[in-house]
């Protein structure tokens, strides 16, 4: 019990607040991702591939250049380059979209594991570092928010405006309308005079973009290193998340939120000494995505034509 | 083929299902390539590759199936394709409700632009369709199907809409199988029959029976040959069952009726007054609210399919290629969908596949289905032939209980003729037959009594003498039973 | 088809090596030295089949049902926890009982692991994709915490593991001077009994039907939900058979971390089989060769034993989209035909039951 008094104190309530929006970045990012997709009528369980490759992108690039901008960038080019893969494949080759994103996630073990072999591994350059973290003017000394809004490094930032543009793209804006037409009814949108397959193209594409730089906060932003694996399933759980959040930007960011924090607390009480089982603790995110689409997940609001392939007649 | 339509008239294009209508009109809406031959508007040869083409030209339609997107607001759902956008592409949303709201004013089709078309009843969606195709400026519309979904009110206001928009000028294309619509409505008729033009007259120079030989292509029986039905015991009992639909609405409210041993029921009615939901619920798919299913004398509401099979039901369903057969399995196999796992086909959990077979060639036989062979997969046969496993099928259980929904529906017409004389013959051996059906003919030639369903109710039920056309069109419009005697008085 | 697919394979992997700056002919030399060239060689080929062609029909079997099961990999290790714990705790039992016993107990776990996600699916509506991709994580936490100085951990070692398995439960060795042990006897059973299983029985027509139109299925009378459940269980007793024949058959121990990847490697075997039992044999033996033969080639050419994963991926792509093989061969152009498994619904949308 002193344990929980210890995590309730003040100080410690915004360190784990700060920690949980860190921990949630990658997730809202690969979620926000993931959401763009579907949106449109693709599923995509290649946002753990897209994040593994992006991650080991950006730092071979940073690695290289020693320039950590040059790394978020091409962390970027890389996503999109390999949803584009995910795009050909699922949208042109009309491949089960499921089987499509497990093309991509092997496909991104094997190239991330070839590479980094050759290239990083047994490099002895010193690495890139990280990405430093900007203190806002002004807003970064208001008490307790500015700690855990505005004490934070680019991709954390980035995260947080994304969820913004993305909810006004989607709601707001004449590509928003046409990527929730393709994704519910195809068949109409089409005869409305719309592209479905370049809706569908541009937003798996801009889905990589998203993922992309949610890969490069592990290698750029939280260790400054690659590993390989590093991603460890957090792909999968921002789809988890976006699902949770109903295919919503700020649901997604919600859905996040609860899941970082999960895991940010599961530290802390171990730091505090709770004597349960770290292995226990790290199932949490896990046990809490599988309640979450088993029974929180409210029926039917999919976006009706997710997964299916559109085939013009 | 040629096809020639002027403006400011209204043209019908009459065929039978699978004529070749909506694949014509599909091509000169730009979504299907034609393979040769040329197109002309206002005199000039234009190319239409895709449906922005034809938009550009002025020319709109109204699909059978609406393509509308239920989530997204009339005013979304019109816009779509043509927003009207301020910087960086964001939706001007005040302006486009305005025009939508302006559009719908001017042509009386009285339309909230807020409203989600999930929430809308069908005859309104229709409406929003219409307006769809006004916003994007067309000139010759294209109804492919109208009426098909809408009660004859509805369609009469339906029909004035259209003279309103022939008035002004434009041309409208209306594409149906109904021969009393195009005499109403039609200023020229294009008669089609597997993919060729057979005449093209006006409804002054023919008559229905004229049309119906044309569509056709001989005469066609339009009253099937059956005698009295001989009614005994209640066989199938339905009590004030309540089901709700995908949406949690309430679709079936209360419901009451009874088919007896020897008798065929009709249940008529405009599509989505809660007959799907009652025959998922009878069939055991579907849980109900509240209420009771009696299946000769034993309680099933809350049954599962399998024991209602068991218990003597046998179920046509409405939607063939999404349960009734599956394609991609043999005839044989589907001929065996509910009695593949019990003796003579399987004894313990090993399949006979030879008795499966053997059963397979004698029901092909006796239902003359035009099959290479019981190998064949389901998916290799025509409509009428898969409809003819499905039917085999039900039959070959042994039910005392036929409930058939829409068995005809996508069917050529020697299929229809076959099915209708198994379904009539089914009742003259005793069965209790629930007969769900859209096409108001349909029920008038094979029921022996009709129930009327609106809104998830029966608004009457009518035999002998009462059966009427016009009696039931009212009943199905949602009329009282009292204000349909009055009018019947009255004319 | 399936051979232009995994020639193709070979060739983009080898792009991707010659980019590295690797030689991919001394790379694919390596990779078949390591697989074939020896007795040795070839008897470990087989012995790492093996668990291939368990984890093949897994994934294969749900695929007949319409069921993507992304979770062999977790259900191998549960299996691998029933199969060990069974070998290490009890003592004194003849091998003709201890042996069934312990494969009985892997299948068992495999089982209930595998049917979880089916019970979800056809009770909440919860796609299996996501459940069985979840209880992966937690079968790795799980065992770790058991394994790893927990209830199942070996008190006398310093390296987490379980204790070793009793004499008495491990699979006897069938071919003299190697590691070759009884599983490839039970795994060339397994394929003829799964065959019959799905194209013989009742069980399998369900199976079948409900895979390929579950509405139609339904209407007939037969219980979707059931039958998904059943299916999960089969696949994962599948699986768990894999994991015990692994500890009972090879390691005769098990290490917390203990697969390397077979999920996604049975999901390529099940794909290129096309979900048809005979195909999983030889699919499972060129998994079963690369992996074996891998080691060798990274040791041999430094070329990392990743590689295989870009075959692996490459060939479910080519498998899954044929199309894309007819276009690269500049055949004929043939109406377009893809691969669809999974029912036609959204991850997390929640079907009819």
């Amino acid at each position: 019990m002193d344990a929980f008094l210890h995590v309730l104190q003040r100080g410690d309530l915004v360190n784990l607040a700060a920690a949980t929006l860190v921990a949630s970045t990658p997730l809202v990012l690969a979620a926000l991702g993931g959401l763009m997709c579907e949106r449109s009528g693709v599923v995509n369980i290649a946002l753990e591939g897209i994040m593994l490759t992006s991650a080991f992108v950006g730092y071979a690039v940073a690695f290289n250049t020693h320039n950590l901008t040059l790394g978020v960038l091409a962390a970027v080019l890389a996503g999109m380059a390999i949803a584009g893969l995910h795009a050909v494949l699922s949208i042109a080759f009309v491949v089960d979209q499921i089987v499509s994103g497990t093309v991509i996630n092997i496909l991104a073990v094997g190239i991330t594991g070839v590479f980094y072999r050759a290239y990083i591994q047994q490099a002895e350059v010193r690495g890139p570092g990280v990405l430093p973290v900007w203190k806002l003017p002004g807003l970064g000394d208001i008490p307790i928010v500015g700690p855990i809004f505005f004490q934070q490094a680019f991709v954390t930032y980035a995260a947080l405006a994304l969820i913004v543009v993305v909810h006004l793209v989607l709601f707001r804006t004449v590509w928003g309308l046409r990527t929730r037409a393709s994704g519910e009814h195809p068949r109409a949108a089409e005869t409305a005079g719309i592209n479905v397959y370049l809706v569908r193209y541009v937003n798996v594409i801009a889905s990589g973009a998203l993922a992309g730089l949610g890969g490069c906060y592990f290698s750029l932003q939280q260790v400054g290193n690659f590993l390989p694996g590093m991603t460890g399933g957090q792909g999968f759980i921002a789809l988890a998340a976006m699902i949770f959040g109903r295919w919503t930007p700020l649901g997604s960011f919600l859905a996040s939120l609860l899941f970082a924090g999960a895991g940010a607390l599961a530290g802390r009480l171990q730091i505090y000494g709770v004597h349960i089982p770290y292995q226990v603790l790290g199932m949490l995110p896990y046990v809490l995505t599988i309640v979450v689409v088993a029974g929180a997940v409210g029926r039917a609001v999919a976006p009706a034509a997710v997964g299916k392939p559109y085939r013009r007649s | 083929m040629d096809l020639t339509v002027e403006w400011g008239q209204v043209h019908a294009l009459l065929g039978e299902n699978g004529a070749g209508k909506s694949t014509l009109m599909n091509v000169v809406y730009g979504l299907i390539r034609a393979d040769s031959g040329e197109m002309r508007f206002d005199g000039a040869q234009v190319q239409v590759h895709s449906p922005q083409d034809a938009i550009g030209l002025g020319i709109g339609m109204v699909h059978q199936h609406f393509m509308l997107i239920p989530p997204l607001t009339v005013a979304d759902n019109v816009i779509l394709g043509q927003e009207t956008a301020r910087a960086a592409g964001v939706i001007d949303g005040r302006a486009s409700r305005r025009t939508v709201r302006e559009l719908s004013h001017r042509y009386g089709l009285q339309v909230d632009p807020d409203a989600r078309v999930q929430d809308l009843s069908v005859g309104v969606q229709q409406r929003v369709e219409i307006l769809k195709a006004l916003y994007r400026g067309a000139r010759l519309l294209i109804l492919d199907e109208p009426t098909s979904v809408l009660t004859p009110q509805e369609t009469e206001g339906l029909f004035q809409i259209v003279r309103g928009l022939t008035a002004e000028g434009s041309a409208v294309i209306f594409i149906t199988h109904k021969l009393g619509e195009v005499m109403s409505v039609a200023d020229r008729i294009t008669v089609m029959r597997r993919g060729k033009v057979v005449a093209s007259t006006t409804p002054a120079e023919s008559s229905p029976a004229d049309l119906a030989r044309l569509m056709v292509g001989r005469p066609v029986l339009l009253r099937v040959d059956k005698g009295p039905a001989q009614p005994g015991l209640p066989l199938l009992q339905v009590d004030e069952l309540s089901v709700l639909d995908d949406r949690r609405q309430l679709a079936v409210d209360g419901l009451s009726l009874e088919v007896r041993a020897g008798e065929i029921l009709g249940l008529a009615g405009v599509e989505g007054n809660g007959q799907v939901e009652l025959v998922e619920a009878i069939a055991g798919l579907r849980p109900t609210r509240s209420g009771r299913v009696t299946l000769c004398d034993r309680e099933v509401t809350a049954a599962s399919p399998r024991r209602r099979l068991r218990a003597g039901l046998g179920h046509i369903p409405a939607d063939r290629h999404r349960m009734g057969v599956i394609l991609e399995l043999p005839i044989s196999d589907n001929l065996v969908l509910g009695d593949f796992d019990r003796p003579p086909f399987a004894r313990g959990i090993v399949r006979l596949l030879a008795q499966v077979r053997d059963h397979a060639a004698q029901l092909i036989k006796s239902f003359d289905v035009r099959a290479e062979g019981p190998q064949q997969v389901a998916g290799a046969l025509s409509g009428g032939n898969q409809q003819k496993v499905v039917v085999a099928r039900e039959l070959s259980n042994g039910p005392r209980v036929l409930m058939a929904a829409q068995p005809t529906r996508g069917v050529d017409v020697g299929s229809i003729e076959f099915i209708h004389r198994q379904i009539v013959e089914q009742r003259d051996a005793g069965l209790a037959v629930l007969l769900v059906s859209s096409e108001l003919d349909e029920v008038l030639s094979l029921a022996d009594r009709v129930a009327v369903i609106y809104r998830g109710q029966i608004a009457a039920v009518l035999e002998g003498d009462e059966i009427d056309r016009d009696r039931i069109g009212l009943l199905m419009a949602g009329a009282k039973t009292d204000e349909v005697a009055a009018t019947g008085e009255g004319g | 088809m399936p051979l232009v697919a995994i020639l193709l394979g070979f060739v983009v992997a080898g792009v991707a090596v010659a980019i590295t700056g690797a030689d991919p002919i001394q790379a694919y030399l390596g990779l078949f030295q390591g697989a074939f060239t020896n007795k040795h060689a070839f008897t470990e080929s087989l012995i790492a089949s093996v668990p291939y062609v368990f984890l093949g029909l897994a994934v294969a079997t749900g695929f007949r049902a319409g069921l993507f099961n992304i979770g062999a990999d977790g259900q191998f290790y549960l299996g691998a926890l029933g199969g060990v714990f069974v070998g290490f705790s009890i003592h004194g039992l003849p091998g003709v009982v201890h042996i069934p016993l312990a494969i009985l107990a892997g299948i068992a776990c495999g089982a209930v692991y595998g049917g979880l996600p089916g019970f979800l699916k056809a009770r909440f509506g919860a796609h299996e994709v996501i459940t069985t991709i979840m209880l992966n994580y937690i079968a790795y936490s799980l065992s770790d915490y058991l394994i790893n100085r927990g209830p199942l951990g070996d008190p006398h070692s310093s390296a987490p593991k379980t204790p070793f398995i009793d004499p008495s439960a491990q699979l006897p060795i069938i071919f003299a001077d190697s590691r070759l042990h009884l599983g490839l006897v039970l795994a060339l059973l397994a394929v003829p009994l799964i065959w019959f299983l799905i194209e013989r029985t009742t069980i399998g027509f369900r199976i079948r039907a409900v895979g390929l139109n579950p509405e139609a299925a339904r209407s007939s009378g037969i219980s979707v939900a059931r039958t998904m459940v059943l299916v999960m269980a089969i696949s994962g007793g599948l699986a768990g058979l894999a994991g015990a024949d692994e500890v009972l058959g090879v390691s005769h121990f098990m290490p917390p971390s203990f697969s390397i990847g077979y999920g996604f490697d049975a999901i390529a075997v099940a794909l290129l089989a096309r979900s048809n039992p005979w195909g999983i044999l030889p699919a499972a033996f060129l998994f079963g060769a690369m992996r074996n033969g891998a080691g060798f080639m990274q040791l041999q050419t430094q070329v990392s034993a990743d590689m295989i994963s870009i075959v692996q991926a490459t060939v479910i792509m080519f498998v899954a989209a044929p199309v894309i093989v007819r276009w690269l061969l500049r055949l004929r152009e043939v109406p377009a035909e893809s691969l669809q498994i999974t029912q036609p619904e959204g991850v997390g949308a929640a079907p009819k039951t």
